[in-house]
């Protein structure tokens, strides 16, 4: 049965934002990664970024979505792209959930994470969106960071960081 | 008070906050242009996508359900 063991600390933003969360000196000692965020944009840009080892992350991603009024599915390439978060257009202090689950985070194989998402809104647009993406890194995690695709996370925005070990 | 980002040491557990470096607010700035040019180059090409299939089901007689029935 797999074990989740929490690594590091769980963030909680402050009151001026921040403009990315980075979890640096993963020990290598599990499997997979598995990152739970709460997040909400500061202003009305909707998407979350993922990047690894200091590097923008280049790759693919193909998702499935609904948004309350269509579903719909596309792909793309940008940025390491994992989902959308809550703007502060949406209703107040609501936030956006993500797990995002990197599996074999150690090997040497490109990273492929899943990533289940829902954004928070009591009007008729919420976003619920699986998500898979491809990461063009062929080395172990050393180090993780989210970060909105602009503005900033918004204050109360939480992230944490579990390893997964299996027995 | 310029941006922080908030980085979490995940050997000593220790959490910090820093401001961002000049080097690193021009990156973001950057990053946010060439994400947002992505999604916009992205979004185009599925509209374009889904336009070109709509002609095609026009010039058949098929209406979008019809056409979504035949490929599914």
């Amino acid at each position: 049965m797999a074990t989740y063991i929490q690594i590091g600390s769980t963030v909680t933003v402050g009151a001026g934002g921040a403009a990315n969360i980075e979890f640096t000196s993963i020990p290598s000692t599990y499997t997979d990664l598995v990152v739970k965020l709460s997040a909400r944009n500061s202003s009305t840009d909707g998407a979350v970024k993922i990047s690894f080892n200091g590097n923008s992350s280049t790759g693919t991603y193909r998702f499935l979505q609904g948004s309350g009024a269509a579903a719909s599915s596309s792909n793309g390439s940008a940025f390491g792209y994992v989902g959308n978060e809550t703007m502060s257009t949406d209703t107040a202090s609501t936030f956006s959930s993500f797990e995002i689950y990197i599996p074999n985070a150690f090997g040497t194989t490109q990273k492929s994470i899943s990533t289940d998402n829902v954004t928070e809104n009591n009007g008729t647009t919420a976003y619920a969106t699986m998500l898979a993406t491809l990461v063009n890194l062929t080395s172990a995690i050393t180090s993780l960071k989210l970060e909105p695709s602009a503005n900033l996370f918004a204050q109360y925005t939480t992230a944490s960081l579990y390893g997964i070990l299996k027995s | 008070m310029a941006d922080t980002k908030i980085i979490v040491n995940c050997e000593t557990g220790e959490v910090s906050e820093v401001e961002l470096t000049a080097e690193e607010i021009k990156q973001r700035e950057a990053d946010a242009i060439a994400y947002a040019k992505a999604k916009a180059d992205e979004e185009q090409a599925a509209a374009e996508k889904a336009e070109a299939k709509a002609a095609i089901a026009d010039r058949l007689g098929l209406t979008a359900d019809e056409l979504a029935l035949l490929l599914g």
